[in-house]
């Protein structure tokens, strides 16, 4: 391709304007005990609760932010955050989608989201336009039914404090790291979900979630425990632009799978990328981590990273049951002044653990992307297994593409295979394509998706679909 | 006192008369080094590597070049070279053999260069390794006052390999020298230099060296560093590439000996045409620390570099791998490629990997593969299907495994030195003739 054409192609804009509304019931700016205090009553929680977050404070207050991933940003200032925010009233939002950005629900169009979450996810008063209440509704009774637990966190913490208590923290304690130090003192929101012995939840938790996330804050904390045998299939996010006045999220996944459970995780991250020179776009600094306690239980993360400004996120997996399975399957794309730093940890305990790492990471634009990844294999992991393959696409001259794996090992029974490779779309490929009629920009889409394919086909079927239309979104004018 | 302050105190005590040229350079490296301090596992680049054992020791300078000429005949290499000895880092006339040297051809001492010819030395010297790249070539710059020359005009082919002999003795009270090894290749000059460290089984000192290698357009270097001291030994090491245009450096790091060993490898493709490969071989045994830091810095377009690394460990013997690519902006049409293979032969064995890239152009091929595991069972078996024993298998396997490395060595003695060494030293100890025999009855039934 002709670097003119090429450079043509990077430009593009993001396909929604900020929404900048005016807040109520906000908290000043600035973090001490009392704003802890102030969330923790709003959230009318037991006095435990509010233990444990002034204990994640006071870890936090000595800590510093970490400094070794590959991105660039000025320092935050935590005192200029407000840390607490109530939902927007209904008045303050647009009162039908032809209030909302013409963009915005062209964005939508393009991704076949359905209509009426359209309005839900473009922040209209939901009420005004849609019962969501009789879709939620019938959601609940099946979960109800099956004995699944599907709740807010605030929710879980009020009405089943045992459960949260057990499990809150064992997985991402207070103090794993600065964010989730700050994430332990100050979350807002999230999600629960517990599913009983021998349960297979009926429902992806998707659609659900997708309605009901259109407030998540910016502190989300989400906890899933899969209990013996048991399985779930959770969507988080979704491939609609995230509108968000806030700069910097810092959430915090924890799951735990007890024997034989089965976790799949799947993520599209669609944040604000920020404009051209990458002002204003989300901050995304995320700790996701599972606990693979039960003998053959098994953790799968999918993700697909389009948006946000900066991504800083390493899904995990520590294998400590017997035989248990970690998986990462990772696409990430920057367009612009994006940066994403991300990758995954397999720590291997347990025997005969195995864990498969799949990254795909692609950079356009003049965006940085970096593949940072850990796979430990303990003394007592006998057997254990990992196989990581991590490829990079460069789409023109601007962009960069590294690879950061970490391999500790130690236990002479593991097998552990590593490969990356970095490349730019061949030649070859986009002539072959061009001379079977394909147009420039298809033919890149379709190699695009084509490189990716080994992690689409691991997203829930709607999902994928999805994914790939948005893959083609975030790279329009670059690629699509 | 801290660790730094007590290590430079040797230095004040030491070098009272220097010319000021010099007297400013050990300056610089010392106030670098005592600002740096030691670096600890909370360094990025040091994270798997605890020095504490050089920061602890207590190390005075040798004074003489004194050495067992029995010993001295068992340990060198019996090849015809240009041969420079250091004892303890203390250049020795009597061992060394620099007559007969062609033209075209310098190879002098460092004291020896520096006294003759300062301008020349100072030039170039410590171009390439400042003082920022790590506080152990800060601690170098301060107190080097021995080491190699190598100086090749243009044109010149060495005939003979250059083969600078580091022996370490087994001193009363142990001792650190910290050689500079300085190698310019004129244009389309080819050498082929041998760094030796080797010396008393019991000797436990600390060795701090820095070579430097420019190569000019068109030179061809073949840099080998065979590492071979007692396993009570203390070495670190960084080797330090300029590559001009069409230049071709290939590096050989066999490491069998140390008890805690560092090397870092650090290549600039500065010119078009330029091709750097990297063979590295470990084989640690018993509580032995072995870290490689690799870096091929590709920042011209039309740059070519292949690095393959291998390790076998055994015991409770730790490994250390950290190779990293970087491709600059508009650096396009590079190929590079990295392998690290690693083999555990004990449980409590420990490697720690990382192979990096990373890339700021578009049109390049690049590609790095990490593996670790022990032989293929399958390969154990079909060789016992042959009527070998188990162990006699998996000594074969094990010496194919070093084998992809050691075929890329081109002086045969120090492959068949090392492979002898490898196979002497697996858990039951062979005869490397009696694996070739084994190997070659194999091949023609």
């Amino acid at each position: 391709m002709a670097s003119e054409e090429m450079e043509q192609l990077v430009r593009r804009e993001y396909k929604q304007g900020f929404v900048t509304d005016i807040e109520s019931d906000t908290v000043p700016p600035g973090l001490d005990e009392s704003t802890i205090a102030f969330i923790s009553q709003k959230k009318e929680e037991p006095q435990w609760m509010l233990d444990w977050r002034l204990e994640a404070y006071h870890q936090w207050l000595k800590m510093t932010p970490p400094s070794w991933a590959h991105l660039e940003y000025p320092p935050i200032d935590y005192q200029a955050i407000s840390y607490f925010s109530a939902p927007k009233k209904p008045e303050d939002r647009p009162q039908s989608l032809d209030e909302v950005d013409p963009k915005l629900l062209e964005t939508y169009e393009k991704l076949g989201i359905p209509l009426h979450e359209r309005a839900a996810l473009a922040g209209v008063a939901v009420d005004a336009v849609f019962d969501s209440v009789s879709v939620t509704t019938t959601f609940k009774e099946k979960l109800h039914e099956a004995g699944v637990i599907f709740c807010s966190i605030s929710e879980a913490i009020r009405e089943y404090p045992e459960l949260v208590r057990q499990y809150l923290g064992t997985v991402v304690p207070q103090a794993d790291n600065y964010f989730a130090a700050l994430n332990s003192a100050v979350f807002t929101d999230g999600s629960f979900v517990y599913v009983p012995e021998g349960v297979k939840c009926p429902m992806e938790l998707s659609t659900y979630f997708r309605i009901n996330a259109a407030n998540t804050g910016q502190f989300e904390r989400t906890l899933i425990i899969c209990d013996k045998q048991a399985q779930v299939s959770y969507l988080e996010g979704c491939t609609a632009p995230m509108r968000d006045e806030n700069q910097l999220h810092a959430a915090v996944v924890e799951l735990v799978a007890l024997e034989d459970a089965y976790i799949k995780y799947s993520t599209v991250q669609n944040w604000y990328p920020g404009d051209e020179e990458g002002k204003g776009g989300i901050y995304n600094f995320v700790t996701k981590r599972g606990d693979c306690r039960g003998d053959r239980s098994r953790i799968s993360w999918t993700q697909v990273e389009t948006g946000s400004a900066i991504t800083w996120k390493y899904p995990s997996c520590m294998l400590r049951g017997k035989e248990s399975i970690g998986e990462f399957y990772s696409v990430a794309v920057t367009n612009g002044r994006q940066q994403a730093d991300t990758g995954t940890k397999m720590i291997h305990i347990g025997e005969n653990t195995r864990s498969t790492i799949v990254a795909k990471g692609i950079a356009a634009g003049r965006s940085d992307q970096a593949y940072r990844g850990l796979v430990k294999i303990g003394p007592r992991a006998k057997g254990a297994r990992n196989y990581t393959q991590c490829d990079s696409l460069l789409i023109g001259d601007q962009c960069g593409a590294h690879t950061f794996p970490y391999q500790e090992i130690g236990n002479s029974t593991a097998t552990v295979e590593h490969e990356a490779t970095t490349s730019k779309i061949a030649d070859d490929q986009l002539f072959y394509c061009r001379a079977r009629g394909i147009d420039e920009e298809d033919a890149v889409s379709m190699i695009v998706n084509g490189f990716c394919k080994d992690v689409f086909q691991e997203l829930p079927m709607e999902f994928a679909v999805e994914a790939e239309a948005l893959l083609n979104v975030t790279l329009e004018g670059s690629v699509g | 006192m801290s660790a730094p302050e007590r290590f430079l105190e040797r230095l004040t005590a030491r070098r009272a008369e220097d010319p000021s040229w010099v007297a400013a350079r050990r300056q610089a490296g010392a106030a670098r080094f005592e600002a740096m301090g030691f670096p600890t596992r909370r360094d990025e680049e040091w994270k798997y590597t605890d020095v504490r054992r050089i920061a602890e020791g207590d190390f005075a300078l040798a004074t003489d070049a004194a050495f067992d000429t029995a010993r001295f005949d068992e340990q060198r290499l019996d090849i015809d070279a240009y041969r420079l000895v250091l004892v303890d880092g203390v250049f020795s006339a009597e061992l060394s053999r620099l007559d007969g040297l062609p033209a075209g051809v310098s190879l002098e001492p460092l004291s020896k260069a520096m006294a003759t010819n300062h301008e020349a030395v100072g030039g170039s010297l410590g171009r390439l390794a400042g003082v920022d790249f790590s506080p152990f070539t800060a601690l170098n710059t301060a107190f080097a006052e021995e080491g190699v020359i190598v100086r090749l005009a243009p044109g010149t082919v060495v005939d003979k390999p250059i083969y600078v002999l580091l022996l370490s003795r087994a001193n009363e009270r142990p001792v650190m020298s910290h050689p500079r090894v300085l190698i310019e290749a004129g244009a389309r000059a080819e050498a082929t230099i041998v760094e030796h460290y080797s010396g008393e089984p019991d000797a436990a000192n600390f060795t701090n060296v820095v070579t430097e290698v420019l190569l000019d357009r068109g030179a061809i270097v073949d840099h080998y560093k065979l590492q071979e001291a007692a396993l009570t030994d203390l070495h670190v090491a960084s080797i330090h590439v300029d590559q001009g245009r069409d230049s071709r450096f290939n590096s050989y790091n066999l490491n069998l000996g140390g008890a805690l060993v560092r090397t870092d490898l650090v290549t600039d493709i500065n010119a078009e045409g330029a091709e750097a490969a990297y063979n590295g071989l470990f084989f640690v045994q018993g509580r032995q620390h072995v870290d490689n830091h690799t870096l091929v810095n590709h920042n011209a377009p039309r740059t070519f570099s292949n690095e393959n690394y291998k390790g076998v460990l055994d015991d409770r013997s730790r490994g250390v791998f950290n190779g990293k690519v970087f491709v600059k902006k508009d650096a396009q049409q590079i190929e590079a490629y990295q392998n690290n293979a690693n083999l555990l032969l004990s449980d409590r064995a420990e490697i720690d990997t990382k192979p990096e890239l990373v890339i700021y152009a578009d049109d390049v091929k690049c590609s790095h593969g990490a593996t670790t595991g022990q032989l293929d069972e399958e390969a154990v078996y079909a060789l016992r299907s042959r009527g070998i024993d188990e162990p006699m298998a998996r000594a074969l396997l094990t010496l194919a495994f070093v084998g992809e490395v050691m075929d890329k060595v081109r002086l045969n003695i120090i492959a068949e030195r090392v492979e002898r060494a490898v196979a002497g030293r697996l858990p039951d100890r062979f005869n490397l003739a009696d694996l070739v025999e084994t190997a070659e009855a194999i091949q023609e039934a």
